[in-house]
């Protein structure tokens, strides 16, 4: 029905700071350059998750879609 | 000596009534040293000035200070003293100054008086994302559509943003501003916001409410709210309407505290308010040098733990005030961890249960808003010792993150 890609983590439910953990396990085992999509409910994710790209030189966008929140990760 | 005196009469008065409450507080206490380990001093241990000028204003101030009689006048005499007093602390009129409820009490109606006084000029009020709540809500009360100034990633408003902010949409009623940043101490440039809102015809109100006391008051502004608590006095507002200012209140005409309160504000509490600035205001050179040099230390000691985001202004900022977030932990630990180790700091994370939005400050500044620890320091005439405890926290921070983290197996992340 959908064309949208499988989320790489869906963080939805989570509270923080454990969208960030998850996020951050995942990329940890990934090449530079490499793109992730993540979801998360959490309002805190929306500040944490770029500050945390910030800290370890990823780029992160945000795309609000009603209940939640989509993060695009690009790995620095 | 006074005190505990005071303290004993007062207990044997209620215990000879069978009242139970004291038991209460009496038992809660644990007789440590008073304000022991406390960084958390957005309220404060009271002065030890202001706790004397309370007790002895419960006995001769207790009175309604509109009564005619002895009591009355006797109450009158000491809120106009406590109100020069005060008056005199921030440079202001006693004719100008008003006592309220609380800060947040004193900020919606110093603003609702600008407003109503400009309501056929402009409805729209201007505040910036990192001001404080009860600002952001009167904003968008007055305007829907509202969305607040942005901040840098130090928290501060620039001057041209709020210039574009006044030239495009409607007219604006007025502009509400800190004059530095309560959670991660920043200091606005508050001459030049008033500059541009001058430019444009437009009152500024400066919101002092946490850096009054302890830095000097702006010399800019048309509207100044200040909190005796951040003094170590009790909580309560103080509202500076400059002379010559157009504010008039929509609700109906009130007598106390020149027309802008609907009852008189309880002498005791006023008297102890306006002691504990004096105090503070008497203090402050020194004080503000050796608190800027234990956040100093706290600044450092942070940024040395791995993953540790240190916010705001480092320079140009309040002497007492420091916030920084621990990646991946979450900021009721950190805080549950260093009041076990006798440490008392405060936390803007959300990840306690209590609250589901985290600060919007932190937010603002596309900080790190969980794993938050805040410091506000208490003045050294309240906690002699504070320089103690700062490197208390200092020397216990590094094991508690790392044992957070490592419970929750992040160590490697």
């Amino acid at each position: 029905m959908s064309t949208e890609p499988e989320p790489d983590l869906d963080a939805r439910g989570l509270k923080c700071p454990l969208p960030v953990i998850r996020l951050a396990r995942l990329a940890r085992e990934l090449p530079s350059g490499t793109t992730l999509l993540a979801l998360a409910d959490d309002p805190a994710a929306e500040a944490d998750i770029p500050a945390w790209a910030r800290m370890r030189g990823h780029t992160v966008t945000l795309e609000q879609r009603g209940g939640h929140t989509a993060y695009v990760v690009v790995l620095g | 000596m006074v005190v505990l005196r005071h303290r004993g009469t007062f207990l044997r008065r209620l215990l000879e009534h069978g009242q139970t409450l004291v038991h209460e507080a009496e038992l809660l206490w644990d007789g440590s040293r008073y304000g022991a380990g406390v960084l958390d001093a957005t309220r404060s241990p009271l002065h030890p000035s202001a706790r004397e000028t309370l007790l002895a204003a419960l006995e001769a101030g207790w009175a309604d200070p509109r009564r005619l009689h002895r009591e009355g006048r006797r109450a009158r005499h000491l809120l106009d003293r406590a109100r020069e007093s005060l008056a005199a602390s921030l440079g202001a009129r006693p004719d100008e100054m008003s006592f309220h409820p609380s800060g947040a009490h004193a900020l919606r109606t110093g603003l609702a008086g600008l407003r109503h006084a400009r309501r056929r000029v402009g409805t729209r009020v201007l505040t910036s994302a990192v001001d404080q709540a009860v600002l952001l809500n009167e904003a968008h009360d007055a305007d829907a559509g509202f969305r607040p100034l942005s901040v840098d990633r130090l928290g501060r408003l620039a001057p041209e943003t709020l210039r574009l902010a006044v030239a495009q949409g409607p007219p604006v009623a007025a502009v509400a501003l800190q004059q530095a940043n309560g959670e991660v101490g920043t200091s606005q440039p508050v001459e030049d916001l008033f500059s541009v809102c001058r430019e444009a015809r437009l009152p500024l109100l400066v919101d002092g409410t946490a850096s009054l006391g302890r830095v000097d008051p702006p010399g800019t502004y048309d509207v100044l709210v200040g909190d005796a608590s951040t003094v170590a006095g009790p909580p309560l507002g103080v509202l500076v309407v400059r002379t010559g200012t157009r504010f008039d209140l929509p609700d109906p005409r009130w007598e106390p505290e020149h027309g802008r309160e609907p009852a008189d504000p309880w002498v005791p509490v006023a008297l102890a308010a306006a002691e504990a600035w004096q105090q503070a205001v008497h203090v402050r050179p020194d004080e503000s040098t050796s608190a800027r040099a234990l956040v100093d230390r706290i600044r450092g000691a942070a940024a040395a733990v791995p993953d540790v985001d240190v916010v705001g202004d480092p320079v140009d900022r309040l002497p007492h005030v420091v916030t920084f977030s621990a990646l991946y932990v979450d900021g009721e630990s950190i805080v549950d961890a260093l009041d076990r180790r006798g440490i008392v700091v405060a936390s803007g994370s959300a990840c306690t249960s209590s609250r589901l939005e985290p600060s919007h400050v932190l937010a603002a500044m596309g900080s790190l808003t969980h794993g938050n620890v805040r410091v506000t320091l208490p003045l050294e005439s309240v906690s002699p010792r504070r320089a103690e405890d700062v490197e208390a926290l200092c020397r216990e921070l590094p094991g508690v993150v790392a044992e957070l983290r490592s419970r929750l197996g992040v160590g490697d992340l």
